[in-house]
């Protein structure tokens, strides 16, 4: 009975949150759910196909890919869309359907409790580096616990990047590895081989290290990019495809081969899966064009220097007015020094005003980047400040609650 | 033509999983903005170490601090270098490698540098993470504004007897080894925990690396509107708490 009643209770408490105006209430309603039957996770999951979505960065996106291309199959597909990625985020998803297929967003450190409790049939991992170093592990006890989790679990198919060595190590223990060559643009958590603690040397072709012998494994499936930002997804058994998303960024073409890959391994065809997700126009919020009283703004989110480094690319040919915001709050990491890792110098020919919580760490990393700017505390006045004498579309960067801060604003 | 003063980042492949290049990119600035050539370096592990007048050294995982106190060790550049009088600023895991010695991921003590007199162990308690305050001992650096930075680390450090504290904590945690010191400083090395990169938040410690490197030079003043500003803000939100965090 204790896993109905638990069950029960989550939905109910989400409603009621619902109903009271706070939010989707996904995590009071999992917490309290989780406290009437602690194994509730592994009872919501019984019966049900589950993949698990991890990595530092993209793992919302590719939740969200992958999503929509299981439901190609037909089949409902449930997904903790609202970004709880932990416990009670999915047990609130899983306990309001009978979907039988269920995607999760997992959070990197949660990952081997939430294999164990789902038995998940497929787990993504998408890439490791350094983010929030105040409140999680440093990144390669992070892999190390990866690693033993999917020893541990003989039956789960991993979608594995075989382009970032720390992830190839965590997943070179499982039996069944899907290797996608997704690339990886930041390579400063990887130098150090985490098989032998000798050096990994990246090439053109991939990576090694000169000590073990630890090198990229050959992957069933590369993306291949243009210099015009087009790419497609090419296969060792020879079939390719091109990559047509509505999403922008060699990083989401990147995501998006992924979900493809495991897509397939969870029986749907890949080319079928990428079709589906050419619809997917935004993901909870990244990349939402909207307006500030006359002014819009395109909204992008970028929290460590991992993702900064992919946005940059982005936006740095651009010359729109660029509106960046950071804060430190729990949700971000208390600890802002990781702006000196991001290269900001490539927004030397930006009109950049700078702003949110810790707009002064910003504003003196950007002083020493020789990037002129202004500063304005408050972030809706900064980007209407920012459109003044320009026309067009006003972009935004902001790392977690300062993104949230803006999507939300009035 | 003068020599340009040069600015060694310290195995940056290493040693750098906290911002902490950012004080190699600090000190070029501040030494250019006064007219000076500098040559700014990322000195790679798999490379010879360069001849350089200021070495900043980083914080890092515990696998990779242990190999790069191996090299520095076997490389020997930066030992001979600071008994020459070269300025080096180490911090966190650097901290630890440039003192005597220091704990490896398993706890067991690994050799450091020992350019400064101080031993490092894992602390009992749990890791020593947030916002940290430091009054400067004039003993040590001479005059200087409170330090304000950010911490990170799980290790107790214990000065030796040839070595000052670099400052008292105020707010924080500092060295962990029930004194209440925070850093080291001998001769031209200064060991600290604080990151934020500490010379983006500290200018004034920046200048004083930079004074040893170019010779005791009276520097001229910069426009440090921007450090300014963040320094009065962390002083005014962080020094309300006005307390000393003790690992229990």
């Amino acid at each position: 009975m204790r896993p109905h009643l638990a069950s029960a209770t989550t939905r109910a408490v989400n409603a009621t949150s619902r109903r009271l105006g706070r939010g989707q209430g996904t995590v009071a309603g999992g917490r309290a759910g989780l406290r009437l039957d602690p194994r509730l996770l592994e009872h919501l999951s019984a019966g049900r196909q589950v993949a698990l979505v991890t990595g530092t960065n993209g793992k919302t996106t590719t939740t969200r890919l992958l999503t929509v291309a299981l439901g190609a199959s037909g089949d409902d597909v449930v997904s903790n869309e609202t970004g709880s990625n932990m416990p009670p985020g999915h047990v609130a998803a899983l306990a309001g359907t009978k979907a039988r297929r269920a995607v999760l967003e997992t959070d990197e450190v949660y990952l081997p409790r939430v294999l164990a409790a789902t038995t998940a049939s497929a787990v993504l991992l998408l890439n490791l580096s350094r983010d929030q170093l105040d409140r999680t592990n440093e990144v390669r006890m992070i892999a190390g616990n990866w690693r033993a989790a999917l020893a541990a679990a003989p039956h789960t198919h991993v979608v594995a990047n075989a382009d970032d060595p720390l992830v190839v190590w965590s997943a070179g223990v499982a039996r069944d590895v899907h290797w996608v060559g997704a690339g990886l643009r930041w390579h400063h958590d990887a130098v150090g081989c985490p098989s032998c603690d000798g050096r990994i040397e990246f090439t053109e072709d991939g990576w090694s290290c000169a000590g073990c012998g630890f090198a990229r494994p050959d992957p069933e499936a590369t993306l291949v990019s243009a210099a015009d930002g087009s790419a497609r997804g090419e296969w060792a058994d020879g079939r390719s495809a091109a990559m047509r998303l509505s999403l922008p960024g060699r990083f989401n073409q990147s995501n998006a081969l992924m979900a493809a890959v495991a897509a397939e391994a969870s029986g749907i065809d890949a080319f079928r899966a990428l079709a589906a997700m050419e619809g997917v126009v935004e993901v909870a919020g990244r990349f939402t064009v909207r307006s500030f009283g006359d002014v819009r703004a395109r909204l992008m989110l970028a929290k460590n220097p991992a993702g900064w480094g992919e946005l940059l690319d982005l936006v740095a040919g651009s010359t729109a007015p660029l509106v960046v915001s950071i804060n430190a709050r729990i949700a971000d990491g208390g600890d802002p020094s990781w702006l000196w890792d991001v290269p900001y110098e490539l927004l030397t020919e930006r009109a950049v005003v700078a702003t949110g919580d810790r707009y002064r760490d910003l504003s003196v990393r950007l002083h020493y980047g020789g990037v002129t700017h202004t500063t304005e505390p408050e972030p809706v006045l900064a980007v209407t400040s920012a459109a003044a004498g320009s026309e067009g579309v006003v972009d935004v960067i902001g790392n977690y609650t300062a993104f949230y801060d803006l999507l939300g604003a009035p | 033509m003068t020599k340009p003063l040069c600015i060694a980042v310290v195995y940056p492949d290493l040693l750098g999983t906290y911002g902490d290049g950012g004080n190699g990119l600090v000190l070029a600035r501040r030494a250019e903005w006064r007219g000076h050539d500098v040559a700014l370096l990322q000195a790679v592990s798999d490379r010879p170490l360069p001849e350089a007048d200021i070495y900043c050294l980083g914080g890092g995982e515990d696998g990779p601090q242990v190999r790069a106190a191996r090299t520095l060790i076997d490389d020997g550049t930066l030992a001979r270098r600071a008994g020459d009088g070269a300025a080096v600023l180490a911090v966190c895991a650097g901290f630890q490698i440039v003192g005597r010695t220091f704990p490896g991921a398993d706890g067991e003590p690994h050799d450091g540098v020992g350019l400064l007199d101080v031993e490092t162990v894992k602390a009992a308690g749990p890791r020593a993470v947030g916002e940290v305050l430091v009054e400067v001992d004039p003993a040590s650096l001479g005059p200087l504004p409170t330090l304000t930075g950010f911490e990170n680390h799980g290790g107790a450090t214990a000065l030796g007897k040839g070595t000052a504290a670099l400052g008292r904590v105020v707010v924080g945690v500092g060295n962990g080894a029930g004194d209440g010191s925070e850093g080291a400083a001998q001769g031209h090395v200064v060991g600290t925990y604080l990151h934020g990169p500490v010379l983006a938040r500290n200018p004034a410690l920046a200048d004083r690396l930079l004074s040893w490197a170019l010779g005791d030079v009276t520097l001229d003043a910069l426009d440090d509107e921007a450090s300014e500003s963040l320094r009065e803000e962390r002083l005014a939100t962080v020094g309300g708490k006005r307390r000393r965090r003790r690992r229990t």
